[in-house]
């Protein structure tokens, strides 16, 4: 289990972006941290991975106080992170970014299965360079892949629909919703998409940093797309029950 | 061959002590091992150059030819002019790297001249390696020349790559291509401490619808300097792509100079280039999958120059 006790960042402008977050997120269970822009999701996502290192708090994975270790190590311990914008590598394939993710024992057929997870037939990916002849779609695609592999503890994944087209995205939810039944490590998504929305166990609205509802997602989700209007389920109707994210 | 020999040519041509096909081993200034093929055969020049001619046959199908200089110890200079004529449809793969040894701080030298001439249809894959080793930085320099003439239809696709410890190098190349023909370069240099390394294409495309793709990476660690010139010029209708990317490390320099000349309406030509350090968006992604900061730079890097 993950659990993360008032973890706070400050900007060095001196904005507070991630104010007294605490969380638990066991194991089994998929939380989804929802929130308008601005709201502090991604900070939130790298202080925990330790891309930006916490002002104050806690990070526990199973026990240990992760909050003093630095990228590398908590990547050991078990943390996984699926960054929003995926970066690019000249001479580095598909393939090796993977075998670098999993392992050197990966097979080829763990390999073929997490890029049929992601969207992307093996035989035309494997070979090739995650640079710039990759699309933003495919790049996506190989950065959620590479923490499917890893298999962490804790998977961390920040708006992995981002740049997905719709076909990948059903691949995706899909590959999420196994991830959910068979996994035994705890998930975080950060999304605004309401498919990724509805397959969570419990919702995180966070607000100007701080948490401003966490609830069971059939609590939850009915206000965040109002269950009422002829849009019911599709998209924010605007009316006085909904949660504004 | 002495040991040393044997040491360098299995980092530059990958030797396992013998070779397949047609070969001539230089060392220290002198032919130590030769053999021609009913195909390929090799001679010692006869215009009072030092050097070899290279004959390949027409229609010569997937033969190996190498041709590989070492310098073995220091205080040697040595100079070398290697001719290849490969006959009309050849196929054939040409590997010759250089290895320079020092075992103190006299210099030695090693410069090839190669020129190239590529009959009506031939494909040559032509490797080049080049290393220095030895217990000293000992001014370790390799200065390559490659002229080639690529005749209508041909293709040179040409593999370089400097591996470390050459303390200087300064590399020309000067390639006509004729109708349809095709040019392939791809460069891979990494320089270290106070070493420098200089590159210069420059290509001539005179023949309709030829074609050039040249790729040159580059990492420049410590105090290190390199330079490097292209200069594409379409003289008719032709595609030209240059394209070079460095990455500086330490205290490491480049300075690239790009050119592109049409002197054809219907040439269409394009240049990209991208110096810098390595992304630190890089080396997080690499650290998010366990890797240290240093193994993540070296990933990256062997990447890069792959």
């Amino acid at each position: 289990m993950l659990e993360i006790k008032n973890l706070s960042w400050t900007a060095p402008d001196g904005r507070k972006i991630v104010d007294n977050v605490s969380l638990q997120i066991p194991e089994k269970k998929l939380i989804v941290i929802t929130g308008p822009n601005g709201s502090g999701k991604t900070t939130l996502a790298k202080v925990i991975a330790g891309v930006e290192q916490a002002e104050s708090g806690q990070i526990i994975l199973d026990g240990e106080d992760l909050i003093g270790l630095d990228i590398t190590q908590r990547a050991k311990k078990g943390i996984g992170f699926a960054f929003q914008q995926p970066v690019r590598f000249k001479g580095i394939s598909v393939r090796d970014l993977l075998m670098l993710a999993g392992g050197e024992n990966t097979t080829q057929k763990q390999l073929e299965e997490t890029l049929y997870k992601v969207g992307l037939q093996p035989e035309k990916y494997l070979h090739r360079d995650v640079d710039a002849h990759l699309s933003g779609g495919e790049i996506k695609r190989v950065e959620i892949a590479t923490v499917l592999l890893r298999n962490s503890k804790f998977m961390l994944f920040d708006e992995p629909e981002a740049g997905i087209d719709i076909w990948s995205f059903n691949n995706l939810i899909d590959a999420f919703s196994s991830l959910k039944k068979n996994t035994e490590s705890s998930i975080i998504i950060i999304s605004h998409q309401e498919r990724i929305l509805a397959i969570a166990d419990e919702i995180v609205l966070l607000k100007n940093g701080k948490i401003a509802e966490h609830a069971p997602k059939d609590e939850i989700y009915p206000r965040l797309f109002c269950m009422n209007s002829e849009n019911c389920g599709k998209k924010r109707c605007g009316c006085p029950k909904e949660v504004r994210v | 061959m002495n040991s040393v020999t044997q040491d360098l040519l299995s980092i530059v041509a990958d030797f396992g002590g013998k070779f397949e096909g047609a070969y001539n081993i230089r060392q220290d200034c002198q032919s130590v091992a030769r053999q021609s093929t009913d195909n390929v055969k090799i001679e010692n020049k006869t215009d009072g150059k030092p050097g070899i001619d290279i004959k390949i046959a027409p229609n010569t199908k997937g033969e190996n030819v190498y041709i590989p200089a070492c310098i073995t110890k220091s205080d040697v200079d040595d100079l070398v002019y290697n001719d290849f004529y490969v006959g009309e449809n050849a196929d054939v793969t040409i590997i010759a790297g250089c290895g320079v040894h020092t075992d103190d701080s006299e210099a030695s030298r090693h410069s090839g001249v190669h020129r190239f001439f590529l009959s009506k249809g031939a494909k040559v894959l032509y490797i080049e390696k080049h290393v220095g080793t030895g217990i000293d930085d000992g001014n370790r320099v390799i200065n390559p020349v490659t002229d080639a003439e690529i005749g209508e239809g041909a293709i040179l696709e040409m593999d370089t790559s400097q591996l470390g410890g050459v303390s200087a190098s300064s590399r020309k190349c000067t390639i006509k291509l004729d109708k349809e023909a095709k040019l392939i370069i791809r460069e891979r240099l990494m320089t270290d401490f106070n070493q420098t390394a200089s590159t210069d294409f420059v290509v001539e495309v005179n023949g309709e619808d030829a074609s050039v793709n040249l790729v040159s990476r580059s990492v420049a660690k410590g105090n290190s300097y390199q330079e490097y010139r292209s200069k594409i010029i379409g003289n008719a209708r032709c595609t030209g792509h240059s394209e070079c990317d460095g990455i500086l490390a330490d205290n490491g320099k480049v300075n690239a100079e790009p050119a592109l000349i049409a002197n054809c309406k219907d040439a269409e030509l394009i240049h990209e280039a991208a110096i810098g350090k390595i992304a630190g968006e890089q080396i997080l992604k690499l650290r998010t999958l366990g890797l240290t900061e240093e193994e993540a730079e070296a990933t990256i890097i062997n990447g890069f120059l792959k």
